[in-house]
């Protein structure tokens, strides 16, 4: 937290001289929902090679958690959330004046390799002796997982909520559970440590995703520039490759 | 010695200085959660039954990790003060470790050690325990972040107490079991419960390695620290609520303990 408040501080020194308007340098802050840790860790590099002279540093966290740092008064120039919800919150203390969606996200069911043969549909959730992880109803993946399960009348008793998609994910990577509902670019993500089991269109549901830069903000060019190079085609085409839909 | 020390005029006032501010540093915090405290919405919340479970849910794994801790610390702590073994000062050490190890790792560990792929898990499995994700999982967590504060405080005592009385009862003819249980516990008895509380304490505020091992689920596994956690990041007013619960609670327990079986010894 110390360092970034003192690399904010540098980047404001960096960008408050004239001379260098046009010219993106200095440190810009991304808050962004744990479902893009992967491809916005990526987009990043990718910026800060176009851009030399610029870093771009990360945090990543439950949607829900990090709007509320962000309302905090939390060092951040741009924030991407998962979810509408958590992105009006901060739109509405005009926190953010510039909230754009940039992509949307649907869920698929993760296994755990050596339980692929035994659950192979969403209604193998509700199997006794499957063990099920899913995200906590409070954040964007859970408030899917609950959507899915309702429109599919599954009903299923989680071993444990997660606090975000990642910690989610985890519990099935590590094998301590079965399977969990998380998203398909979580799935993707993980390579061959999980196995993915799609949903059927019908029952599915997905999250929209939508960036923004902070008022506050001490570099608002940069921050401005990083949204920008989100919603460009460059930033779109990684976003569809990492299993992204469009917004 | 100490004790002449502070009547040396000027060195009062000298440590008054630095004290202030260590107390001032301890204490702020918990005013600021008392400023921002919503203290009208703080009956509705007390009645909310899930709030209810997760205090519930604490106070009994945070017991149930204590009783264990009693029941394999305390034997822990004297083997390390009075049994020589090479390696010794090794063993003090790594009994010591959860005490810097940050929870989450421990966590990992325990998932590591006990899992469903763990060390034991496949046997724990074969016999039909499973651990993780389960309230015995919580006091699993609980115990292992919080023994280590019993058996420092336990075995610190032991080794300072006087031995002279245990060898005067073994010399009248008392068995090796009953000079412990009737020379050695009474000795370092003030010590045990002030381990006893530490240890509960840390057991009940114990959050890192319980979501890391536990998980999250109401009612099994969610304690007050992780929905003051989760309530954190939807519902900040509430979570300040139910810390000010778990602290008033806290602060309870350790001045009524206090009060009543930690007074210092008359010298």
């Amino acid at each position: 937290m110390l360092a970034v408040l003192t690399l904010t501080a540098c980047g404001q020194s960096d960008g408050g001289q004239p001379a260098l308007r046009t010219q993106l340098s200095g440190e810009t802050t991304v808050f962004a929902a744990a479902s893009l840790t992967k491809v916005f860790t990526d987009l990043g590099r990718q910026f800060e090679l176009q851009h030399p002279g610029t870093t771009v540093t990360f945090s990543f966290g439950a949607s829900s958690g990090l709007a509320q740092q962000v309302l905090a008064g939390a060092p951040a120039d741009v924030f991407a959330a998962a979810s509408r919800k958590n992105m009006d919150h901060v739109v509405a203390s005009r926190s953010i004046t510039d909230a754009r969606s940039f992509a949307s996200n649907v869920g698929q069911i993760a296994v755990t390799p050596s339980a692929a043969k035994k659950v192979t549909s969403l209604a193998d959730l509700a199997m006794p002796g499957v063990k099920v992880a899913l995200c906590q109803p409070e954040v964007p993946c859970g408030v899917l997982a609950q959507e899915v399960l309702r429109k599919a009348a599954v009903r299923t008793t989680p071993v444990t909520l997660g606090l975000d998609v990642k910690s989610t994910l985890a519990n099935v990577v590590s094998g301590e559970v079965d399977t969990a509902i998380v998203y398909v670019t979580d799935v993707l993500a993980a390579g061959n440590k999980v196995v993915g089991v799609p949903i059927p269109a019908a029952v599915n549901a997905s999250t929209p995703y939508l960036i923004g830069t902070i008022s506050a903000s001490d570099n608002p060019l940069l921050a401005r520039a990083f949204a920008d190079y989100v919603l460009a085609p460059a930033g779109q085409d990684k976003l569809r490759k990492s299993g992204f839909s469009p917004p | 010695m100490s004790r002449s020390l502070t009547w040396r005029p000027g060195l009062r006032s000298v440590l008054a200085v630095p004290a202030t501010v260590g107390l001032l540093f301890l204490l702020l915090p918990l005013v600021g959660l008392l400023a921002r405290a919503p203290w009208s919405g703080l009956p509705d919340l007390l009645a909310d039954p899930a709030v209810r479970q997760a205090l519930q849910l604490s106070f009994t794994t945070a017991t149930l990790a204590t009783l264990l801790s009693l029941v394999v610390g305390i034997p822990l702590a004297w083997v390390l003060a009075r049994v020589r073994f090479p390696g010794r000062r090794l063993v003090r050490a790594l009994v010591t470790l959860p005490l810097v190890l940050p929870p989450v790792v421990g966590g990992v560990g325990l998932l590591y050690a006990f899992g469903r792929r763990g060390l034991l898990g496949g046997p724990l499995e074969s016999i039909g325990i499973t651990l993780p994700f389960t309230t015995a999982g919580v006091v699993l967590a609980e115990a292992f972040v919080a023994m280590p504060f019993l058996i420092v405080t336990v075995e610190g005592a032991l080794a300072g107490a006087d031995q002279r009385f245990e060898q005067a009862a073994a010399t009248l003819g008392a068995s090796g079991w009953t000079t412990f249980r009737r020379i050695t516990l009474p000795l370092i008895g003030p010590s045990i419960a002030a381990g006893t509380v530490l240890c509960f304490a840390r057991a009940l505020g114990e959050f890192g390695a319980t979501i890391t091992f536990a998980g999250n689920f109401p009612g099994t596994t969610q304690t007050m620290p992780l929905s003051v956690y989760l309530a954190l990041e939807t519902n900040p007013e509430a979570a300040l609520a139910l810390a000010l619960v778990l602290l008033a609670v806290s602060l309870l327990i350790l001045v009524a303990l206090r009060e009543r079986w930690l007074r210092p010894a008359p010298t």
